[in-house]
């Protein structure tokens, strides 16, 4: 597979180790007084869709960015890769 | 319709007008005590053991596709039990002693090659951990050996003893372990199940659950509603799919597994070898080919196909530890869904949805459980009791934190 | 006679003799002869046996397709199995071997299954072999293994070497027949870069093998002339020998160069074959047709071959099977064939056409509404039986038939990413479908085009359409239309062969339904029908149109198998290319190995590091003297060990502590600068994921280490967090595991020794820089160098880290400066005894299934602050009372061995799983304490000190008594650390 980095431009999928859902992005609450509840979905629940699919991937043989990339995961097709601090950022996910 | 010796002569001289199908092609029933969603290895042999062991013969298994398409019908073929926690280990020891008496049980002869496995070791660390894997299993009653290098050298002098990156300091052997012939385990079961009544409905996809106030009744397909007082889940790579339409979220996700088949080759392996220092395994089935896989490709897939990156991957491995296959042609690469589970581990559980079962999370581990798998769901489905050997394998298991995790990766799927 | 079938004419090279040896005995043949029309010319048909009732079998075609002229290629180490005859270039000194045969491939022990072949149906061994069940195992698999299989390995290393390579381009054209070429040069004149990639050894495809003309001349003048004008193209790569093997996602292609197969042996330096990546922006596959044949009775006797074949052998190796030839079709493909040989001089005693309405021909008979239902000869064809159209039968003799049933495009690779190809009735073949590889298009016969000029335009037009540019002009060509009446097999024949490798019959596909096995694909896995070294280009369409008709469906309906990669199949070594032996992994050095070398020390694999294992001395025999030796020496005075294989990394930025405590259980905050801190990392899930040491070099700049096998993936989990989790926090991280040499200097003189080495003005007092202490100093005068307080031996101890550049010298010169205290290097099993000895965890501890609490570190999990980890690892499971705890033990007798990855058992009680009361991580022998040591996870085993209980290790054959103790056998108090 080919992943269009949006720094880098097209690089070879061996380049990037695979994570998984990008919710992973979506770290629950610690304070909040359903916290153990959240973390366990946020942990071990996964849509798991057929179809397009938002997922993280390190580039690690690269520049060591972590991207979110839209992909089907029936076709394999990916239609958008973002930097996945630039998506955090967007959900607010700040210090 | 018996099979023997005696019978395949007979037929032989009478031009084999006497051979029936081996199971039949029923039309859908209005309503079924219990149905089976998967006309799988596990959804199957659920279906056998039911009606074998439960007594139960109002059962029909439904299949989207033709029954032995999906993970049984792609795999690699291994059976073995060499587990190393108890949430497992009785589990697949079961399963290793179902595959024993399987064709005598099935009256159909599915292979069981116990042609032994060999799990190679590299570094005295991985030796303390097949130590302990080793007395876990003879702990639980199954068989295993510990081998230094010699002894594998004697068994596998053409392994690679000169130059291994990774030199090879021993193995653990599980001479029980062996192979099976995949298809013929399907067709075993649906052989089994459909003499006992149950039917088997292929190209029947199903389309949604039919579940009020809580309690599943039945499911729709493609060819209409089906009633079911119970109705079971074995679906492997599409349990995401299937469990969805039920509301559900699982602790699951599908990834691509690719298994590869050389040209056919004069007899060179005896059992089944796996590289511990890089992803293969192999072994070489009865019609000569080696049959060989390693690592999942690694990202979520339900295409049933994979990419280079992991072909290369595997056959380095194989070139390491085999370095005399590299003439070998590899003849066929294929991809299965795995429905890789967060602790590695499976899951034969009651679902929050009165009346829906679910059996999955096999990871790429599934074809050697089939037995157990379907003598467990069975129990389950029959009883609303988990098999004894089956009671760590539950739902739950993952908000309580009692996760089975063999290789102790966590809850990343792709790294199981 | 030499080459009594050779002909004239053809694209042979006959200035030149080739010598060969098929079965032991010597041939001669040309270059541009393939194994198989050489040995048709030197007038041999038998070239193999089937595989299951070892008929005698000749080549049924000309190309990869070929089921049946398969041959062991080679002799010694580089013997190839499985060789098609048919593609096999043909070298001076070839040598081929006939295999699946004994004693001979005339006289075949085995052929006994044809006559038993009633019993050996398909499927006929689900049936049987049941009882007694231990048979299966001892008795009939081994003899079914030995009857099957194919070739043989040579059972040696595979001396020849394989290369990878990755190619780009706007456009991969599959295949370089009349549509291939012309695409080439639609794109190549319009400067677009074109990779041009076919099988064959020589471009041309069909063109090579008819006599048409194109552009007013010789077909394959036409395409050599092609050739010759795309080579002089700078944006055209030419890969002749190369066979696109699969489409895989996003345009990237697996393709397979035979750089050296045509020759005896590679050239110096050269590699067997090359495994390219192509990255192509757009692909058009030209991949041709593959001809499919009839199934009657017998139809598979040596002989007996495709009608296009055998126009191949006439036209382009001027080579034939016989000489007095008839032919069997349903088309006019069969009469184009008689045409062929018939203006070679060949005798062609019939062509028996399925049509009333056949052509006419003046030179030779044709039996118009016939069919050939049988055929004579046993190693050779000599007669078939006609029945003509009013029902009488014949014998005509022959010593070849060639068959034509129509042609299939050839749809492999359009259906690579799980597209399937769609039904043409004109055609009455499968075409490529809709759903195809993104960026792939398909063109010439592969799409069903199958005259001439149609390939030639629809090569032109894939291109252009393609690449968004003009279409090169189109020669002349023949233009005729082509239509094909489907003929499958001859009515009431049941030993008509359909894969002809595999046995696989029209008897078999009757059975297959009749058991119920209907779907294709249980058709395929019941009957093994094409699931051979050829995959079923030749036979599936038969027998999917035979279980069609049976199960009164439509061959659509039926459908298709799934087409896998790769195309033909590949050497396994040419997907390892060059990571074998040594090379399968890279190996990673530390500065001072070379040192370390020098000194004989014994050195272990650890990830893809070596470290040094033990430094033995003459006369140490025994890896245990020179380990308890390092270690004592090391307690007595002062060793040094390369740690430089840690993971290091420089975390950086005003928020450089908020990070830290954010990824460490326990706090960071509030270190002090100058100081270091042992650290835990959890994964999420609440398990402890590494651990290591932070060490505060500035208010915003921390050094963090972790153990050598997490190094990569707690850098990638740092970065996860920092990026994915507090995208705004003020911190940047970077390896420096290779920029720093480290290395520890432990013992109670290791202070001494390392103020030879530190620069005077840096304070080494107990007062100034205690235990925990960090700072950057400089060595051996002005080299800049940090320096840690930090034990893993439980002795006064340091690590100092240099530049990597100067780890030699900073080893040799600790090495000389600790002379004077009797220095010892010592080695990782050293280490490991002194961790052990003060109960530190590692690898085997840190498991991955492990938590902070049952480490024994509960109570660092810091309670006042959010941490990774921290929610999850709250969980029942994870905090269970009579949960496993990190315990030391001993045997009772102190020459008692105890092992790693023993379990334990309550003494005296019952040995099973269900009383097992944990398991020991790691053990070694303590020269201190004059005994094995060991830790272990024991079931509440804090409160289990100085319990008696049995270690068991059945698999080791080992149990001992042992006695559970304080993890902390030495200096329990730390005093040595802190000295």
């Amino acid at each position: 597979m080919i992943i269009d980095h949006p720094l880098l431009g097209p690089r070879d999928s061996s380049e990037f180790v695979y994570l998984g859902d990008a919710r992973m992005l979506d770290r629950p609450d610690p304070d909040a007084p359903d916290a153990a509840r959240a973390f366990y979905e946020y942990g071990y629940l996964r849509d798991n869709p057929a179809g397009p699919h938002r997922e993280l991937w390190f580039h690690e043989g690269g520049d060591r960015s972590w991207l979110v990339v839209t992909r089907d995961t029936v076709t394999h097709e990916i239609t958008r890769v973002e930097m996945a601090r630039d998506v955090a950022r967007a959900k607010g996910r700040s210090t | 319709m018996r099979y023997s010796g005696f019978r395949v002569i007979r037929e032989a001289l009478r031009g084999h007008t006497g051979w029936g199908a081996a199971w039949r092609d029923p039309e859908p029933k209005d309503h079924y005590d219990i149905i089976v969603i998967g006309g799988g290895g596990h959804g199957l042999a659920t279906a056998h053991y039911l009606a074998k062991v439960h007594g139960q013969h109002r059962v029909a298994v439904i299949e989207k596709g033709w029954i032995g398409g999906g993970n049984v019908g792609r795999n690699t073929t291994i059976i073995r039990s060499n587990y190393l926690l108890d949430g497992n280990e009785p589990f697949y020891e079961l399963s290793l002693k179902l595959w024993e008496g399987l064709e005598q049980d099935l009256n159909y002869n599915a292979m069981v090659s116990q042609r032994g496995i060999i799990n190679l070791l590299h570094s005295d660390a991985q030796r303390d951990a097949y130590i302990r894997r080793g007395n876990a299993m003879m702990l639980n009653g199954a068989d295993a050996e510990l081998l230094d290098a010699a002894a594998v050298r004697k068994e596998y002098p053409y392994l690679n003893f000169n130059d291994a990156r990774f030199p090879i300091k021993g193995g653990l052997a599980q001479r029980r372990g062996g192979t099976v012939r995949h298809d013929a385990v399907a067709w075993g079961y649906a052989r089994g199940a459909d003499s006992r009544g149950v039917d088997i409905i292929q190209n029947c996809a199903v389309t949604g659950f039919r579940i009020e106030e809580g309690r599943c009744i039945g499911v729709e397909t493609e060819r209409g509603f089906i009633g079911a007082k119970k109705v079971g889940c074995a679906v492997a790579g599409n349990s995401g799919r299937v469990m969805d339409m039920a509301g559900m979220r699982l602790p699951i996700e599908s990834h691509v597994l690719q298994a590869f088949v050389s040209e056919g080759l004069k007899p060179v392996l005896p059992g089944v070898v796996t590289f511990g220092a890089g992803h293969f395994y192999v072994s070489q089935s009865d019609k000569g080919g080696l049959v060989f896989g390693g690592d999942i490709d690694g990202y979520n897939s339900y295409a049933q196909r994979g990419n280079l990156p992991t072909v290369e991957d595997v056959c380095e491995g194989g070139m390491a530890i085999m370095p005399m296959i590299g003439r070998a042609r590899l003849l066929r690469m294929w991809g299965g869904i795995m429905d890789m589970s967060m602790d590695g581990s499976p899951i034969i559980d009651r679902t929050p949805v009165e009346g829906l079962y679910f059996n999955g999370g096999w990871c790429y581990g599934g074809f050697k459980a089939t037995p157990a798998s379907g003598y467990c769901f069975a129990h389950l489905l029959a009883t609303d009791q988990p098999h004894p050997v089956a009671t760590a394998l539950r739902f739950d298991r993952f908000e309580r934190g009692y996760m089975i995790d063999e290789k102790g990766m966590g809850n990343q799927p792709n790294l199981h | 006679m030499s080459q009594p079938n050779r002909l004239s004419g053809g694209l042979i090279d006959r200035s030149a003799e080739l010598s060969f040896s098929f079965a032991g005995e010597i041939y001669k043949g040309h270059p541009g002869d393939t194994l198989a029309s050489a040995l048709l010319a030197n007038d041999v048909r038998l070239m193999g046996r089937s595989f299951k009732y070892h008929r005698p079998r000749g080549p049924l075609a000309a190309g990869s397709e070929e089921p049946n002229a398969i041959v062991e290629l080679r002799s010694g180490a580089r013997r190839e199995p499985n060789t098609r005859a048919t593609t096999a270039e043909l070298y001076d000194g070839l040598v081929a071997e006939p295999q699946n045969c004994w004693p001979s491939l005339r006289l075949d022990a085995m052929a006994i299954n044809d006559k038993l072949s009633n019993f050996l149906t398909a499927g006929f061994y689900y049936k049987t072999f049941m009882w007694p069940a231990a048979f299966w195992e001892k008795l009939y698999e081994p003899i079914i293994r030995k009857a099957a299989g194919l070739g043989s390995l040579s059972m040696e290393e595979d001396p020849d070497t394989y290369d990878k390579g990755f190619l780009h381009c706007d456009l991969l054209v599959t295949g370089g027949g009349a549509a291939g070429l012309m695409a080439a040069l639609t794109a190549g004149r319009a400067g677009r870069s074109v990779i041009l990639a076919d099988e064959d050894f020589t471009f041309g495809g069909r063109l090579l093998a008819e006599r048409e003309s194109v552009g007013g001349m010789a077909g394959a003048d036409w395409a050599a002339q092609a050739v010759a004008e795309l080579a002089t193209l700078p944006s055209v790569r030419l890969m002749p020998r190369t066979t696109v093997i699969g489409a895989f996602d996003h345009g990237i292609h697996g393709a397979l160069e035979r750089v050296s197969d045509h020759l005896a042996v590679p050239a110096e330096g050269k590699p067997r074959q090359i495994l390219w990546r192509i990255y192509a922006e757009q692909s058009l596959l030209c991949a041709g047709a593959i001809e499919r044949p009839i199934a009657f009775e017998n139809n598979d006797r040596p002989g007996i071959m495709l009608a296009g074949a055998l126009r191949t052998y006439a036209n382009r190796y001027a080579a034939t099977p016989a000489r007095r030839v008839a032919i069997f079709t349903c088309n006019d493909n069969g009469h184009r064939s008689a045409a062929d040989l018939h203006a070679q001089g060949i005798e062609i005693a019939a062509v028996i056409d399925t049509r009333a309405d056949a052509p006419d021909s003046d030179n030779y008979p044709v039996h118009k509404g016939a069919q050939v239902i049988d055929s004579r000869g046993r190693l050779d064809l000599k007669s078939v039986r006609v029945r003509e159209a009013d029902g009488t039968e014949h014998m005509i003799p022959c010593g070849a038939l060639g068959v034509s049933g129509g042609w299939n495009p050839n749809v492999h690779l359009t259906c690579h990413q799980r597209g399937r190809p769609v039904w043409d009735d004109a055609l009455s073949a499968f075409v490529p479908g809709k759903d195809l590889p993104p960026g792939m298009t398909v063109a010439g016969a592969a799409r069903g085009i199958f005259s001439t000029h149609g390939a030639l335009a629809s090569g032109a037009d894939g291109a252009a359409e393609a690449l968004g540019i003009a279409a090169a002009d189109v020669p002349t060509a023949d233009d005729a239309p082509v239509s094909q009446t489907p003929f499958w097999y001859v009515e009431g024949c049941s030993r008509a062969w359909l894969d002809q490798q595999n046995d696989v019959t029209v008897k078999d596909v009757k059975l297959s339904h009749q058991e119920g096995f209907r779907s294709v694909e249980h058709l395929k896995r019941y009957t093994t029908l094409g699931m051979a070294t050829d995959q079923g280009k030749t036979s599936n369409i038969g027998g999917l149109a035979i279980m069609a008709e049976i199960a009164g469906k439509s061959i659509p309906e039926v459908g298709t198998t799934i087409f896998r990669p790769p195309y033909t199949p590949v050497a396994i070594g040419a997907f390892a290319g060059r990571m074998r032996g040594k090379e399968f992994h890279p190996t990673r050095l530390t500065p001072s190995h070379y040192w370390a070398e020098e000194r004989g020390a014994v050195f272990v694999e650890v990830g893809n590091w070596l470290r040094a294992q033990w430094f033995p001395l003459p006369g140490e025999k025994h890896w245990r003297e020179s380990v308890d030796r390092e270690v004592r020496a090391t307690r007595a005075s002062v060793g040094v060990c390369d740690c430089t294989t840690l993971g290091k990394i420089d975390v950086q930025g005003v928020d450089a502590a908020a990070f830290l405590n954010k990824l460490y259980c326990n706090g960071f905050a509030k270190l002090a600068v100058g100081k270091v801190r042992y650290g835990l990392m959890l994964r999420e899930d609440g398990i402890a994921m590494d651990d290591g040491t932070a060490a505060r070099l500035a208010e915003d700049h921390f050094v963090v280490t972790t153990t050598t096998a997490n190094a990569g993936r707690v850098y990638q989990h740092m970065e996860f967090v920092r990026q994915c989790l507090f995208p705004d926090m003020d911190v940047q991280l970077v390896s420096t595991t290779e920029a720093w040499a480290q290395y520890a200097v432990a013992g109670p003189n290791a202070r001494k020794l390392l103020q030879k080495v530190v620069d005077p003005e840096f304070d080494l007092s107990n007062e100034a820089f205690p235990f925990m202490a960090c700072g950057e100093i400089t060595v051996c005068g002005g080299l800049r160098a940090r320096l840690f307080r930090i034990s893993f031996s439980g002795e006064l101890a340091y690590e100092l880290a240099v530049p990597a550049r100067y780890g030699d010298a900073m080893m040799r010169r600790l090495m000389d400066e600790g002379a004077e205290f009797d220095v010892v290097p010592y080695g990782t099993e050293a280490l490991g005894v002194m961790r052990i000895e003060k109960g530190h965890a590692a690898g085997n501890e840190l498991n991955g299934t492990t938590t902070a609490l049952e480490l024994g570190m509960g109570r660092m999990v810091s309670t006042k602050k959010d941490s990774i980890g921290t929610v999850l690892s709250k969980r029942e499971g994870l905090n269970e009372e009579a949960g496993l705890r990190l315990v030391g033990v001993k045997p009772l007798n102190p020459a008692d061995r105890i092992t790693a990855g023993g379990h334990l058992m309550n003494a005296g009680g019952p040995v099973d799983a269900a009383h097992d009361q944990g398991y020991v991580t790691s053990a070694a022998y303590s020269p201190d304490m004059g005994s094995m040591i060991g830790l272990a996870f024991v079931k509440s085993g804090d409160a289990r000190l100085g319990e008696k209980m049995r270690l068991v290790s059945p698999v080791t054959d080992l149990t001992v008594d042992v006695e559970l103790a304080s993890a902390h056998f030495i200096d329990p108090e730390g005093g040595r650390q802190r000295a």
